[in-house]
Formats: structure tokens, sequence, C-alpha cells
């Protein structure tokens, strides 16, 4: 049973940063706006927020100091998604080449400035945020072992962004528009709508999420930053298609994935799965072959927004 | 939009939007230098300009040696371009090629004289099967095929290290990489050693020129380059004006592929000591193709510029660590550069309404 709690646990370490930014992804591609930028833009988030927690290690620790960190990566991958947000929306520029250039920038800037900082490219930092137990709830059986032992805050702020975003995108007048901006910006404008408003804020929002899910990746499966995410950013444009665009769906295809995620990086501990004999270079495949099979069946009737990655023309009817 | 009055070519206004682009890069470089050190910024920011020209001959053909596999990486991309693909999988079709070209540069060394033409032909072929995939994906299923090719690039890299990892006769354990290739399957040096001593370039960089050509040939001088070419312009209307639409995304994708895959194999042949490293990281030289392509306007003699100007500015960031600047400032210039060459549309109409201004005056006299 206790291998059961592990992989769960290890399970959402893996699933939590996938759901943010794929959440994140959502947002921008709802608006019309195709971001594949999201891993140069995790880096980025990762970058601030552990050079974040790096110095003010000695007079912040714990939770107080994780929740900073958070607020400090969604304002920094904020901040870096403006840049595809105005080549995007105002200079009409081809979204993929702009996404390509953001994710080219991104790891060689963390290196070069941590270089400068410190004189190497790894940031240390001293992980304090591990939740040995959460108090009460940590005793409830079976279900106290699953949500609430050996867990981080980050995981709680990941299922409280998935109902947000559930709630934005379908229960509000915000996510109505934003929705109609992602399948006919043309449409949405003559009814007074603000196009370009409605793509900045779904490129921003998506550039805060992206930031957030770059530091709780990081934060429970390392003890330094590296400038690189491991292609999670690639990894949760996946996980965005597979889940079709829609919140729920993202949240099942990240657990997914995020299960598979920890197949392959911690299949050796598990005696059951050592006695099948399967490389685990097959698990670390799974989920792109997985999302090739699922691209095949839904393409025709593709889910995706309509809009997205066609720069708006007001002119165009 | 209307064009009237423009006296500057329009193939002009894409090579002003590069040189804008590069200037821009070149300067946001020199910027971050400043902050950076000050005092370090001017000589380092010259020993990027001048590059590996400082150190002679060598130097040069160090520049020759990084271009070749970028240029095929880069007319990779180039081509899809051109022909409405976005091929992000170069990077995919790229370790495809490394690997058979290893696979037969180390099984078949019994081929002896062409066993370098085998083994890179084979990478081709790899590359071509590896490019194929979301090429039949796209035509048949309407797969997006920057999607599937991303999933190619990781199925490719986990694929290929999972077989060499697997494989006695591929892999140094020692090392944790693969064997090294036996002399009969590099690339010769075409005398290119005698002009360049000391320094690793081959024979590669004839043979990504020569690709080049063919390119420019079959996208310019034949009608199949022009029925790839309405393909990727309008879907639909290819289709109703008869052509096989199907086949040519599949085709597009497959050449691409080829050029890519070609690629490795150039570059594992290269007889320079690269052996495939067992490790999860996807290589660069794919990715750096989708930046000479875009410098380089997806036209393949562009390319050939592009690639020998991001060879030259690489090189020139190796020599940076003397003034104690990491080498990754090259990578930031270099994002920057694509970043504002994204922004060609806009910079295309600022050129059309300086000569526009130009024009009238031009009229009144």
């Amino acid at each position: 049973m206790s291998s059961v709690y592990f992989i769960f646990q290890q399970t959402m370490f893996f699933t939590i940063p996938l759901l943010i930014v794929a959440l994140g992804g959502m947002f921008s591609e709802r608006s019309g706006i195709i971001n594949i930028a999201l891993e140069g833009i995790m880096i980025i988030g990762a970058f601030c927020s552990i050079l974040f927690i790096h110095l003010t290690e000695g007079f912040l620790s714990g939770q107080v100091q994780l929740l900073l960190a958070i607020g400090v990566a969604a304002l920094s991958g904020l901040l870096f998604s403006l840049l595809h947000a105005y080549a995007s929306v105002n200079m009409k520029a081809d979204q993929t080449i702009s996404g390509t250039a953001l994710n080219m920038f991104a790891p060689a800037f963390a290196i070069f400035i941590a270089r400068i900082l410190q004189g190497v490219q790894q940031i240390q930092f001293t992980n304090t945020f591990r939740i040995e137990s959460v108090p009460v709830l940590g005793n409830i059986p079976v279900i106290g072992n699953l949500f609430f032992k050996n867990t981080y805050i980050t995981t709680y702020i990941g299922f409280l962004i998935l109902i947000l975003s559930y709630i934005v995108i379908y229960k509000t007048k915000f996510g109505l528009r934003l929705r109609a901006c992602g399948e006919h910006p043309q449409a949405a404008d003559s009814v007074g709508i603000n196009v370009y408003k409605m793509q900045y804020a779904g490129v921003l929002i998506s550039g805060a999420l992206g930031g957030i899910g770059g530091l709780v990746f990081v934060v429970p499966t390392s003890t330094n930053f590296n400038a690189t995410v491991a292609g999670y950013g690639f990894l949760a444009l996946a996980v965005l298609i597979f889940g079709q665009w829609k919140p729920l769906r993202i949240f099942w295809a990240s657990l997914f994935f995020g299960f598979m995620k920890t197949i392959a990086a911690s299949y050796s501990g598990i005696a059951v799965l050592e006695g099948l004999g399967i490389p685990s270079y097959i698990y670390k495949m799974i989920p792109y072959v997985a999302t090739l099979i699922v691209l095949v069946f839904t393409s025709k009737n593709s889910q995706a927004p309509r809009a997205s990655g066609i720069p708006y023309d007001k002119g165009v009817r | 939009m209307k064009n009237k009055g423009i006296k500057i070519k329009k193939s002009d206004f894409g090579f002003l939007s590069s040189l804008f682009a590069v200037f821009v890069g070149l300067l946001f470089g020199f910027i971050i230098l400043l902050c950076s050190n000050a005092s370090q910024a001017v000589p380092g920011f010259l020993t990027i300009l001048t590059g590996a020209l400082t150190h002679g001959n060598k130097g040069a053909g160090q520049v020759f040696y990084y271009a070749t596999p970028i240029i095929l990486t880069g007319l990779s991309v180039g081509f899809a371009f051109k022909t409405g693909l976005f091929n992000i999988g170069a990077t995919g079709q790229f370790i495809a090629g490394s690997f058979a070209a290893v696979v037969v540069g180390l099984t078949l060394p019994s081929l002896g004289a062409v066993h370098w033409t085998v083994a890179l032909l084979a990478s081709a072929a790899a590359g071509a099967v590896w490019g194929a995939v979301p090429g039949i994906l796209k035509a048949f299923f309407n797969v997006n095929e920057v999607i599937s090719s991303i999933m190619m690039n990781y199925i490719g890299l986990y694929a290929v290290n999972f077989t060499v990892k697997g494989s006695k006769t591929l892999f140094d354990s020692l090392r944790n990489q693969s064997l090294p290739l036996p002399e009969s399957s590099h690339i010769p040096k075409m005398g290119l050693n005698l002009l360049f001593p000391d320094s690793s370039v081959n024979g590669g960089i004839f043979i990504a020129v020569l690709a080049a050509l063919v390119i420019y040939i079959i996208l310019n001088k034949t009608t199949f380059g022009f029925e790839l070419k309405a393909v990727g312009f309008n879907r639909n209307a290819s289709k109703y004006a008869g052509i096989n639409e199907k086949k040519s995304i599949i085709l597009s994708m497959v050449i691409a592929g080829a050029l890519a895959g070609m690629a490795g194999g150039l570059l594992y042949l290269a007889g320079s000591g690269k052996h495939i490293e067992v490790v999860d990281v996807l290589p660069a030289e794919g990715f750096t193709g989708i930046s000479v392509a875009l410098l380089g306007l997806s036209n393949p003699l562009g390319i050939v510029l592009a690639g020998l100007f991001i060879a030259h500015i690489t090189s020139g960031g190796f020599y940076l660590q003397l003034f104690e600047f990491s080498t990754e400032i090259i990578d930031i210039i270099v994002a920057v550069i694509i970043y504002f060459s994204a922004f060609s549309l806009i910079i295309r109409l600022l050129f059309s309404k300086i000569s526009k201004g130009r024009g009238e005056v031009k009229n009144h006299e």
C-alpha cells in the first residue's frame, strides 16, 4: 500500500505543473493566440522565483517564502509573455516564430544572468517547503495518505487554479468574451468586444500561469535550477491538445502524463514494475506517442479554437 | 494595402528586414554586454563581430564546419516554410539521421570506399521517414504538423537513446555515448584540410551548398516545386486545380526530413570526434535551423548566408570567454534576431511607406 501512496504523491509532483501550464496555454489559445513559448515562460518564471528563494534564504523560509516566490514567478512570467503578446497582437507577427524566439531566449538569458551573478549557471536553493503531513487532514485514513502527506502547498494551488479556470472560462462574462475572440474575433468585435484587450489578457494569463508552473516543476523535483524545465512546456502543449482545450479534460490529461512521467522516473523503486521488465524509455515515450494517437482521432473535428494562430485583422470579413 | 509607387523590389524588403533584425539583435547583445561588464563590453562585442576570423585559416575552417549542419537544418525548415509547413521537427529528424549514420558507420565498415556515402544516404533516409510521419498525419488526418513534430522530436530522442544504450555494437558504456566511428565512414576532406589546417572542416560544406542549389532549383524551376508551393498557399484551391495535395504535403515533409537527417549525418560523420551522447536533451542544431531559415527568409541562397553568419558569431562566442562573458550571449542575440524577424510584415510596411514618400516626390518632379 505504501508504494501506491508513494506513486500517487510523486504523480502529483509531475501532474500539477503540467496542469497549471496547460491551463495557462488554454487561456492564450482560447483568445486566439497560439503560445508555444510556454517552455520559455516556464524557464523565466522558475529562474526569477528560484533566484528569489536563493537570495532571501536566511531571513525567509517555509510557506511564506514559497508563496512570495509564486508571486515572483507569476509576475516574471507575465512580463515575459508581454513580448509574445506585443509581437502577436500589435505587430501581427507569426505566433509560432515569436514563440520560438522566446523559447530560445529564455534558457540563454537565465544562464547568462546566473553566471554574472554567481559564477555558475545552477542556482541552489534549500527546500524548506515540503509538508510532512497537513494537521488534522493528514490523519484521515487513505485520503490523508493520498492528498495530505508528503505534499507541497503548490498542489492545492494547482487545484485552486483548475477550479478558478473552469469558473472563469465557463461562468463569467470575461470567459465568454475570451472564447468568442478565439472562435471568431470579427464577430466578437462587431458586438463591441475589444479583441486586442482580450488577446492581451489571454496571453498574460498564460504567462503568469506558465511562470508559476516553472517554479512548481522545479521545487519538488530538484534542489537547484539549471536553466531548463526538461521540455515540460512542450509537454504541457500536448496536454492542452490531449485535453481538447477544456479545463476538466486538461486535468485528466495532465494526470495521465504525470503518471507516465512518475513511472519512468521511479519504476526501479517499485517491485511490481521492475518485475515487468519494461525499460524506462518506453514510459518516457508513451505520453508523446499517446498524444500523436489522440491527435489522429480528434483532428478531423478538432475542438481547437477556430481563430487560434491567425493574427486578428479588423478588415477581414 | 495598395503598393503603388514602390520602387524597392519585394525581395529587397525581405533582405532589408533581415538586416534590420540582425542590427537590432547585435545592438541588444551589445547593451547586455554593457550592462553586465562595461569595461569589457567593447572588446567583447568586437570579438563577436570578427568571430573566428581573428584566428586565421583555422578559424575560418571552423566556421564552415559549424555552418554545415545548420545550413541543412535551415534548408529543411525553410523548404517546409515555402510549402506552407512549419517543420519544428527538424530536431527529431536530425536525431534520426545521426542515429542512422552512426549505425551504418559502426556496422558496415566492409563497404570500404563507399562507406561514408551509404552512411550519409542512410541518414537522409532516416530523416525522411521521421519527417514523413507528421506529413502523413497532416495529409490524411489534418493533424497540425507543429504539434506532431514536437512529439516526434521527443519520441526520436528517447527511441535513439534507448536503442543506443541497449546495443552492444553501438554503445560505449564507459563514456555513456556511442562508439567512435571508423575512418572509412568519415566524409572526405576534399582538399579543405590543406586550405584550413587544424580545423574540422570537410567536404560536408560542399554537400550542404549543393543541397541548397538543388532545393533552389526544385522550388523555382520545376513543376513539382510549384505544386508543393501551391498546396502551401491554398490546399483546397490546389486540389481543385488537380494537384494531389495529400501527396504534396507528404513529399514536402519527406524532403524536409531528408535534409535535416542529412544534417545529422554530416555532423556525426565529420570525423571530429562527435558521439551520440545518451542524455535526455534535444540537440540544438534543429532549433538553430529555424533561426537560419527565418534569417535567410527561407530562400536557399539566403539560408547558406544565414548559416554562415550564425556559425560565424557562434564561433565568435567561444572566444568571448576570454572576456569572462558566457557564450549564451550568442543565443540571446540570435533569439532577438528571430523575434524581430517575425516583425517582417510591419517592417515591410514601414519601408514601403518610406519609399512611397520618395516615389511621390519623384512624381512631383
